[in-house]
């Protein structure tokens, strides 16, 4: 178990090197002329251009300033922005807010695909499962802005229910539908994937033999037919931890939430290769530790899968 | 002959442990109605060992689920007969009556231990939830006679294989685990469903062995289920022999060895290979049991009986007392216990 970590973990390195590298790449080959607009109606004089050519070393080749960026990154400094704003103050601000739009998603998505999924699986064909089976579909099929805009004038506009933007205080009532619409699509899949893995364990062996021990009902479910049913379930909503902080970007927009999703789109037009690779660093952190964590629950999970 | 009814039927004197009274269950699926039991009756009283014989798809496992009432509803459905415990119906119970009886009145040990056991929960938890959900006790008091329960059974080391899980063990050692479980409740009934079909023929033999011993022990009624005539042979009181969802003989073990009053009976004693006969091919029964959707009128043996007669087109042979304590349903049942 404890070698098994430890070569997890040192994958990580290369995967970290290689993402890294690779939207540094990216964003500094994407065409453009990163000092277009920023002084005003004219273009920028010479002295502006070379002296900040000269300050982020832009005349360099690709790898030193990869390489340059790395080392300062290694010591903890993520580096400026073209205004001159430290890229570690961004991230501070930005992801504790998509951090916890991204949560509030996920717990959302948890309880109620978990909920439909395990009703719809026990009875299936029913009317609950019709009404999922259809609803769900729906959640798939449409973009999130189209389900985000919706609700928010419908529940905003129209009814006033909600604030139809959120806060700067970030208060988890007001997150509440805006995670709905972030978690939408993962709620549907995780709805789906628990109903047949429910269906499919409900006529298991040893749910039989639960019932034959004349345990209750509610026990049978609970107790020997979720635990195994939750395994694949599990691994949804781990891996979408990541995912859901990395397409914050268009709930962040429609509800003017602060987030990674603004900075990262910013950043991508003026070509700030140290503030987009800063972001998405943190997001593959993201990915990997959850993808490590979801194969530890895994072992936890089911004891016949054993790490050597 | 006598034209009264074969044992077990109603108007038998109460105080039968498990009665099955003419039990008929269909599974209704798309393509049509398989009726799989036929009017099933058999009995079982405390400390004593009745076999169900019968190949695969004759009803023997589907009439312990509906016991148990841990039959898959759709496609199976009881379309009638009852299932008495102490003389009480158990099909017109509430479903808590049900779960109350199931474990401590009636248990079931599985063919194959590994699907039947939870993969994920230990073996000692699987035993000990018993003595918590049922007995209320706590963790502590439920362990300990959890272990109790696996040293009864033979495991050794009971106390270290408690946090084991199912698939650490031998299936020799899973299904002992499997044997104490069902017994963690001291049922009256245990129906042992193939118990050692699954198993390593030496295997076999201890836990028949193993079963037998806990049977006289505690005097429980044992409802074995096999299609394993070798096994019966040691272990069983009474037979009753099942074809296409029906009893088609029922006699002591001796009787039936000796003299079989139903020609599959017959078939299936002859069929098991003989050492004297080595280098002769081995005789089977000829054709393939009736497709349920669609048994054929009259006996429903008659297409692959060496002994059908016209007879045996049109009336389905009733299952008739031939002597004491045995039945047959075979139109010449007569002529095929006084033969020579």
């Amino acid at each position: 178990m404890g070698r098994y970590l430890l070569r997890r973990l040192l994958q990580l390195i290369p995967v970290f090197i290689g993402t890294t590298f690779l939207i540094y790449w990216l964003v500094w080959s994407v065409p453009g002329d990163p000092f277009a607009g920023k002084c005003g109606e004219r273009p920028c004089p010479d002295s502006y251009v070379n002296m900040m050519t000269e300050k982020f070393k832009l005349d360099e080749p690709l790898w030193v300033q990869y390489g340059n960026y790395m080392q300062n990154l290694f010591q903890g400094d993520f580096g400026q922005t073209w205004s001159g704003r430290p890229i570690g103050d961004i991230i501070a601000t930005a992801y504790p807010n998509t951090l916890k739009l991204a949560v509030v998603a996920l717990a959302i998505e948890a309880v109620i695909g978990l909920a439909a999924g395990v009703l719809t699986g026990l009875r299936r064909n029913g009317f609950l499962d019709n009404l999922v089976l259809v609803s769900t579909l729906f959640m798939i099929a449409l973009p999130v802005f189209v389900i985000g805009f919706v609700l928010q004038w419908v529940l905003g506009v129209q009814w006033h229910i909600i604030k139809p933007t959120v806060s700067s205080e970030m208060r988890i009532s007001e997150l509440i539908v805006p995670g709905f619409v972030l978690g939408s699509a993962s709620m549907a899949y995780i709805a789906r994937v628990a109903r047949t893995s429910i269906a499919e364990n409900r006529r298991a062996d040893y749910v039989r033999t639960a019932i034959a021990k004349g345990l209750p009902m509610r026990r049978v479910v609970g107790v020997h037919l979720l635990r195994n049913s939750l395994i694949p379930v599990v691994t949804l909503l781990g891996t979408d931890l990541g995912a859901l902080m990395g397409g914050a970007i268009v709930t962040e927009g429609i509800f003017g939430i602060n987030g990674i999703g603004r900075q990262v789109f910013r950043a991508i037009v003026t070509k700030e290769s140290a503030t987009v690779v800063s972001i998405v660093v943190v997001l593959v952190l993201v990915y990997l530790l959850m993808n490590l964590l979801v194969d530890l629950l895994y072992a936890a999970l089911d004891p016949r899968i054993r790490y050597e | 002959m006598s034209e009264q009814s074969a044992a077990g039927t109603s108007g038998r004197p109460a105080g039968r442990l498990l009665e099955v009274d003419d039990l008929r269950v269909e599974f209704r699926t798309r393509d049509g109605v398989a009726k799989v039991i036929n009017g099933v009756t058999y009995h079982v009283d405390a400390g004593e060992t009745l076999a169900v014989l019968g190949e695969s798809g004759s009803g023997k496992s589907v009439t312990a689920q509906t016991i148990m009432g841990i039959l898959d509803t759709p496609p199976g459905f009881v379309t009638g007969g009852q299932v008495r415990f102490h003389g009480k119906d158990m099909l017109r119970m509430s479903n808590e009556e049900r779960r109350r009886i199931r474990g401590e009145g009636i248990a079931m040990i599985f063919q194959d231990a590994l699907s039947a056991l939870n993969p994920v929960f230990t073996v000692g938890f699987q035993i000990a939830e018993q003595f918590r959900v049922r007995r209320g006790m706590g963790r502590s008091e439920a362990k300990k006679r959890a272990i109790e329960m696996l040293d009864q059974v033979k495991i050794p080391n009971a106390k270290g294989r408690f946090n084991n899980y199912p698939h650490q063990f031998s299936g020799g050692m899973r299904q002992r685990a499997m044997i104490a479980m069902s017994l963690a409740l001291d049922p009256e009934v245990l129906i042992a469903d193939e118990p050692t079909t699954a198993l390593d023929v030496t295997v076999q033999a201890q836990i028949m062995d193993l079963l037998a011993e806990l049977q006289r022990e505690r005097q429980m009624g044992l409802i074995l289920i096999t299609h394993d005539l070798g096994v019966v042979a040691d272990v069983a009181d009474r037979i009753a022999v099942m074809y296409a969802g029906r009893i088609v003989e029922e006699a002591n073990v001796y009787d039936l060895y000796a003299k079989p009053a139903h020609p599959y009976t017959l078939g299936l004693l002859n069929s098991i290979p003989r050492l004297d006969e080595k280098g002769q091919e081995l005789r089977t029964i000829k054709g393939l049991p009736p497709n349920l959707m669609n048994i054929p009128p009259g006996c429903p043996f008659n297409p692959r009986c060496p002994m059908a007669q016209p007879v045996c087109r049109e009336k389905v042979p009733p299952l008739l007392q031939i002597g004491a304590g045995r039945a047959s349903a075979c139109h010449f049942a007569e002529e095929l216990v006084n033969r020579d």
